[in-house]
């Protein structure tokens, strides 16, 4: 076990350095940087001379491969730089956004697990019943109606009702556990439809899956009654895989809410994201990439491991 | 010896028919087949199926609520958001078949590859893919579009397709290596190479046939989830560029300035994309639980 998270965390080496390859070489290849944006954005003229000296400031005159091995130094020693539109380090503001959006993501985990769970479990229990084929339908309805509509919709029955329009400032939960509630819920529930179903039909299958272990019949045989073999039993082992892809999902929102918080007029992770690609914002845009993918590489590692804490039976060997 | 009896007529064989048996076994499948092939219909006549030019701008009926005129109402511009929508369906099927159609067949070849040479080569086609999917999806697609612009050829965004087609590669490589793992060891892989083919004609005439199943059904999971890309996007303002009909743009950009106005204008698009990719979702799960009911995406 020790061996195999040694090696699995070794892995991720190679992993994360092509990452931070492809987005590198990938922002550099197109023609453009920053520097004529922010200096030529707005129409005004400015001379070549200007334009060189920005770019020798921002050290974008350097050698490709010099500038990629000084991005590396840095990042070994936690460094990330700073943006090259505000200045100000990557990591602060990468940090001012991630609250909101790991709030919303942690909401609509919760949420979605809360509703995937019965949902999930119903149908696998009363399986080709209606009530199987109304969670088909409403699952499939969670991957294919697109989040940021379903947000819109609500925006609309919201102000259709009360009246209500997203405010424009985000308020920290700790400065008001209320206003921050009301706000964030809305892109919790729109994002969190989606993400339910996806746990809801995991569950589904892989209890009935489950149910037809020889550790079911065993139970049954002894007398268990049946709603303890299901929440004890059943549920138990059919949760793992439920697991893996909520693991995944949560990543996904991490970097993946850009649509929902441009309805909801949130300053998030994704709306950065956005932001300094129009920029040509390097080293902002690299700063983010690395960072979801190696959330992404941990909450991997993460599943893997507690599937053999949790299932006894799951033994790595290196 | 046989002995039929005379008298009886021989008890007629019933003729295996893939599609009827389709039909009965999976009812919601057919169903959301005849709305794929609907919406077909609509994105290849267009132009007769659609009541007015879906570029025509009309003043006298700015934002004209749905009516016997106009049946999906009309946007700021007096378009009818009921032809928009027609020929919005040509633009999403076009980009959800073919960047599916490109993503998940290089992951299968991928895929098949990886598993038939093993070893070295295995480990680093992993690695590459762990690389992908470890980059995230709207991350990826953000990049790719951003970086190569503009670039279309006979009128579609082929950067557009390359940034949808990305993500969905290394998801198909990694389910169809696994089923292609199982495939590898048959004796028949063994034969062919045995008689000495070469290692392309084992991939594609001896793997690849075998791995159609989980090949077909992600392709048309991922049709799904193309055109739910294409139309992030295009909302982003990303993908396709107006004056185009494309469902995802026509949610974005003014039309939530009309949201008490002319809530139509964000109702109709949704419910076709929505519509779509449910289509496309319900069959491709039909077409898993038709064709190999122990898979699982």
């Amino acid at each position: 076990m020790l061996r195999y998270t040694v090696n699995r965390v070794l892995l991720m080496i190679p992993t994360l350095l092509g990452v931070a390859v492809l987005v590198f070489f990938l922002l550099r290849v197109v023609p453009g940087d920053i520097v004529e944006i922010k200096l030529r954005g707005d129409g005004g003229s400015v001379t070549q001379e200007t334009i060189d000296m920005e770019r020798k400031r921002l050290g974008l005159d350097r050698p490709l491969l010099t500038q990629f091995g000084g991005w590396m130094v840095g990042m070994a020693t936690l460094d990330f730089g700073n943006s090259m539109w505000t200045e100000r380090p990557v990591v602060t503001e990468i940090a001012g956004r991630l609250e909101l959006s790991l709030q919303v993501a942690i909401m609509a985990t919760v949420v979605a697990v809360l509703l995937a769970i019965p949902m999930g479990t119903m149908a696998a229990l009363f399986r080709d019943s209606w009530i199987d084929y109304t969670v088909r339908i409403l699952t499939i309805g969670g991957l294919s109606i697109p989040s940021f509509w379903f947000g819109m919709l609500i925006m609309l029955t919201l102000l259709a009702l009360f009246n209500w329009l997203p405010p424009i400032t985000f308020t920290p939960i700790y400065v008001d556990p209320i206003a921050n509630l009301t706000q964030l819920i809305w892109p919790a529930l729109a994002v969190g439809y989606r993400y339910c179903a996806v746990v809801a039909r995991m569950i589904r299958s892989s209890l009935l899956e489950v149910m037809n272990e020889d550790y079911i019949r065993t139970a049954r045989a002894k007398g268990v009654y049946e709603r303890l073999v299901i929440a004890r039993h059943a549920l138990r082992n059919a949760l793992l895989p439920a697991i893996t892809v909520i693991g995944l999902e949560f990543t996904f929102l991490i970097g993946g809410l850009v649509v929902t918080e441009q309805v909801f007029n949130l300053n998030g992770i994704g709306q950065l994201f956005v932001q300094s690609v129009s920029r040509n914002d390097f080293t902002l845009i690299q700063g983010m990439v690395m960072l979801i993918a190696a959330f992404y590489v941990f909450v991997n590692l993460a599943i893997d491991l507690l599937y053999a804490v949790f299932d006894p039976r799951i033994r790595y060997n290196a | 010896m046989t002995f039929v009896s005379p008298s009886l007529p021989a008890a007629k064989p019933r003729q295996p028919n893939v599609y009827v048996d389709f039909c009965r076994q999976q009812p919601l499948g057919a169903v959301s087949f005849v709305i794929i092939v609907l919406m077909m219909f609509a994105g290849i006549f267009s132009p007769l199926v659609a009541p007015y030019d879906p570029l025509e701008i009309d003043f006298a009926s700015l934002l004209a609520a749905p009516s016997a005129d106009h049946w999906c109402g009309t946007d700021a511009y007096g378009r009818d958001i009921c032809s928009r929508l027609i020929y919005g369906s040509r633009t999403a099927l076009v980009i959800g078949f073919t960047s599916s159609f490109v993503g998940s067949t290089l992951g299968a070849i991928l895929g098949i590859a990886s598993a038939y040479f093993g070893g070295r080569i295995d480990d680093w086609i992993q690695r590459f893919v762990d690389i992908l999917l470890a980059f995230p999806l709207i991350v990826l697609a953000l990049v790719v579009v951003a970086a190569f612009r503009k670039f279309t050829v006979g009128g579609v965004d082929v950067n557009l397709i390359v940034a949808i087609a990305i993500p969905i590669l290394p998801r198909v490589a990694r389910v169809v290596r696994s089923a292609a793992l199982s495939v590898r060891v048959m004796p028949y892989v063994d034969a062919a190479r045995a008689v000495g083919y070469s290692h392309t004609r084992i991939i594609f005439r001896h793997m690849a046939p075998n791995v159609v199943a989980p090949y077909l059904i992600m392709l048309t999971a991922f049709i799904a989830q193309a055109i739910l890309a294409e139309a992030s996007l295009s909302f982003l303002g990303l993908g396709v560029t107006e004056p185009t009909a494309a469902w995802g743009l026509m949610l974005s950009g003014n039309a939530a300035d009309f949201y008490r106005q002319a809530p139509w204008m964000i109702l109709f698009p949704g419910i076709a994309i929505s519509l779509a990719v449910f289509a496309f979702n319900l069959f491709g799960d039909s077409l898993r639980d038709f064709l190999d009911p122990r898979f699982k995406v």
